[in-house]
């Protein structure tokens, strides 16, 4: 089984007081962080009577199916349920409820719609998970300045409908309809990012609870300034912090006007460095493209007999152009040129709301097709990003490596931005496989960290990615991680086992 | 081209997204504060127009609405999304409008702008109701396509696919002729900024609803009363089959 779940580090990781409020030996603490958390006492019911104090009998459970609903996500890591889950209705009770924690020396988990792929909201040393999904206000919506603020209870998609008439929309776009606070949190990213860009640049202002109940905005309360020169970065130290630093009960969001015409077609290569070249002649050609997306012929082909698409086995890009009607019509000529000196098939536009969303949501469902290629397997997602000068070796080499491995692999990725995914199908019942399985994705990772790349583009750290970010960052970028960590949590009850 | 205009009647409706509260009295529901948008099956209608416009098909598309000042909002979306020039048969604040009161403002719009097209959403969100577009009909002695899913004009009539119980209808109805628009009959588009822009500019005439013989005091329909459904008690678990059986019974289930 891949089991990343790996023993607490001995020695300078466990510097600062650690000691929770039930006081483990170290076996138990070893047992505890492999997820083993039934070994564990409850939580004391004078402590659940506090948190009931707080926002109201009704939102607060401990009902075992309450409790591991809440401990997993859409990752394959096994499921860690908290101990409690609370509902917190306004940011007052989030910073009661944290400060009880605190004082408890009691775990905290953020939670939004459980969608991440990391096993970010794993509880996987216990405590209380705070779903954060009751507090949905969209408030401060500015036409002029272009910009919004959301809570944890909004997802992306929920904005977007919002925004119908304001001729505005918030492009970043993960698969899942996630939460956007959510989305802050793992410093997600979409097929849109090429051109629009990820969370990071997206976020304005973030108001965090910190694990002690303090409430910090990071750009100073009610700022939205565009650009700003005004100390430490902190609004984007805590995007992609993985509630490991705090709780991100708001999220003030740079909008974008939607395109007056956008266009989107396929086209197919004789082969994956094929599509991957013409990925990078786009880029550097300057053309503007919207989004920019890949397919093995292995995944073009599940795609394809999955939404009944009928298009040819080959490696396949998936583009997207968004402009005025005249400048539309200008990239649509250069991207026709690029593409036929890559070998690629001749282009038919699609312009048409309904055919557009017809070839992107095959596209969006190319997890399930994956799976679909073996019934009763299971998925995993890998997620490294390289130089786009590096983009054509590493995609063939992993191909290669894939073929050798006899593994189902099929590929998909925003080559736009030098990130691609492998979706590995296997049957987790059988440890050989599992062990390939592992040994790829490790091998994966130091290929992308030999390119020059990362190890998660995009899905985060979470649980199973903390040995590729040592190797990734280096021994003085994790010890100043762990400084940052250790000032603002100090005793590390903010979602512990995650990224450090 | 012969000139083919064509009316399209829209409502503006608390939005699909708002958890709607009743208001204390029972005898409306919470609208203070409330988001308010464009009916869903209005803008399919005004898609399917603004669509006949772009292919040639039409020559103008005239959005119109009966309501209060607030609907010159909806209007301005409307027009952001494609149509030429807007209409508000004006209610006093306060007033309230049905079915019928829609229809007599429609109809008498109809008789002055002469359109060959009247495309209505099958039903707003609000009031479910599924009439004025049956009633509109009716008042002008037009034919009606009620439900659309498919629409194509030809010379001097208007070929419709219908969604009904037992599958699809597809009928031709001569013009001028009334529609009313399913869900699976576009997806409409979403207004960008330089359309937003250019429909500050596009006419929105006013008319008091009056003049276009909407009768003033209550509408015909009258809304009794209001309740929310009973709020949802918690599940129990029982530990045997003649335990279930037993609660099923004392709860008259069985």
């Amino acid at each position: 089984m891949v089991n990343a779940v790996t023993a607490p580090r001995q020695g300078t990781a466990r510097e600062h007081d650690q000691r929770h409020w039930w006081e483990p030996g170290p076996s138990a603490r070893a047992a505890v962080a492999c997820g083993w958390s039934h070994l564990k006492p409850p939580l004391p019911p004078d402590f659940v009577q506090a948190l009931r104090a707080v926002v109201g009998a009704p939102n607060v459970s401990t009902a075992t199916a309450v409790r591991e609903q809440h401990g997993h996500d859409e990752s394959m890591h096994p499921c860690a349920p908290p101990d409690a889950v609370v509902w917190p209705q306004a940011v007052g009770q989030v910073q009661e409820l944290a400060a009880l924690c605190h004082r408890r020396r009691v775990p905290m988990v953020p939670f939004g719609t459980g969608t991440g792929l990391e096993g970010g909201v794993n509880a996987v040393q216990g405590g209380v998970c705070f779903d954060l999904s009751r507090m949905d206000a969209i408030a401060e919506l500015s036409l002029e300045d272009f910009s919004v603020t959301v809570e944890p209870g909004v997802t992306r998609k929920a904005l977007n409908k919002h925004l119908r008439g304001t001729g505005l929309w918030f492009p970043v776009d993960p698969g899942a309809d996630a939460s956007l606070c959510g989305m802050a949190a793992t410093g997600a990213s979409g097929t849109n990012a090429v051109r629009y860009g990820t969370m990071r640049p997206n976020v304005l202002n973030l108001r965090v609870v910190l694990p002690d109940g303090r409430l910090l905005h990071t750009a100073g309360p009610g700022r939205q300034p565009r650009k700003r020169a005004a100390g430490y970065d902190l609004t984007s130290l805590f995007v992609g912090s993985e509630g490991t630093l705090g709780f991100l009960t708001q999220a003030t969001l740079r909008l974008h006007p939607l395109p007056e015409a956008t266009a989107v077609t396929i086209a197919s290569f004789p082969g994956v460095g094929a599509a991957v070249a013409c990925t990078v002649q786009v880029l550097q050609a300057a053309v503007p493209v919207a989004r920019i997306e890949f397919l093995d012929e292995v995944m073009a082909d599940a795609c394809s007999r999955f939404s009944g698409m009928g298009l040819p086995v080959a490696a396949t890009l998936l583009l997207e152009l968004h402009g005025s009607r005249r400048s539309l019509a200008e990239q649509q000529q250069q991207m026709e040129e690029i593409v036929q000196q890559n070998g690629g098939s001749s282009l038919a536009w699609a312009e048409g709301l309904e055919e557009r969303e017809k070839l992107w949501s095959m596209r969006h469902n190319a997890w399930y097709a994956a799976l679909a290629l073996r019934p009763g397997c299971q998925g995993y997602s890998t997620d490294v990003c390289v130089p786009i000068s590096r983009l054509p070796d590493v995609v063939v080499e992993t191909k290669q490596d894939l073929q050798a491995s006899s593994l189902t692999g099929p590929m998909v990725g925003h080559v736009g931005d030098g990130n691609f995914h492998c979706i590995l199908v296997f049957n987790s019942q059988d440890p050989e496989e599992a062990q390939r399985i592992h040994a790829f994705t490790q091998r994966l990772g130091r290929r992308a960290l030999a390119a020059g790349g990362t190890c998660t583009g995009e899905h985060g750290v979470g649980l199973g990615k903390r040995a590729l970010l040592q190797e990734e960052l280096g021994q003085e970028g994790l010890d100043t991680l762990r400084s940052i960590k250790a000032a603002l949590d100090p005793h590390n009850l903010m979602n512990p086992g995650k990224v450090l | 081209m012969a000139a083919l205009r064509v009316l399209v009647g829209v409502k503006r409706v608390i939005d699909f997204a708002v958890k709607v509260r009743v208001a204390p009295g029972g005898a409306a529901v919470q609208t203070q504060g409330v988001k308010h948008s464009l009916n869903p099956f209005c803008e399919i209608a005004l898609e399917e127009a603004v669509r006949l416009r772009e292919a040639g098909a039409a020559t103008e598309v005239v959005v119109a609405t009966l309501g209060t000042k607030a609907s010159q909002e909806t209007l301005r979306t409307a027009l952001a999304m494609g149509a030429d020039r807007a209409v508000l048969a004006e209610l006093a604040e306060g007033a309230a409008a049905g079915p019928r009161e829609v229809a007599v403002a429609l109809a008498a719009l109809a008789r002055r702008l002469q359109p060959q097209l009247v495309l209505l959403g099958k039903q707003a969100i609000d009031d479910d109701c599924n009439q004025t577009g049956q009633i509109l009909a009716a008042i002008l002695d037009w034919p009606q396509g009620t439900f659309a899913s498919r629409v194509s004009l030809e010379p001097g009539a208007v070929q419709v696919q219908r969604e009904v119980d037992g599958g699809l209808e597809t009928l031709r109805l001569r013009l001028p002729a009334v529609l009313t628009a399913d869900l699976r009959l576009n997806e409409p588009r979403y207004a960008t900024l330089p359309n937003i822009m250019k429909a500050k500019k596009k006419p929105l005439e006013v008319v008091p609803a009056a003049d276009l013989g909407v009768p003033a005091g209550p509408p015909r329909l009258r809304l009794l009363q209001l309740q929310e459904p009973p709020p949802r008690a918690g599940g129990e678990k029982v530990e045997s089959v003649e335990s279930l059986l037993g609660k099923l019974r004392h709860a008259g289930r069985i």
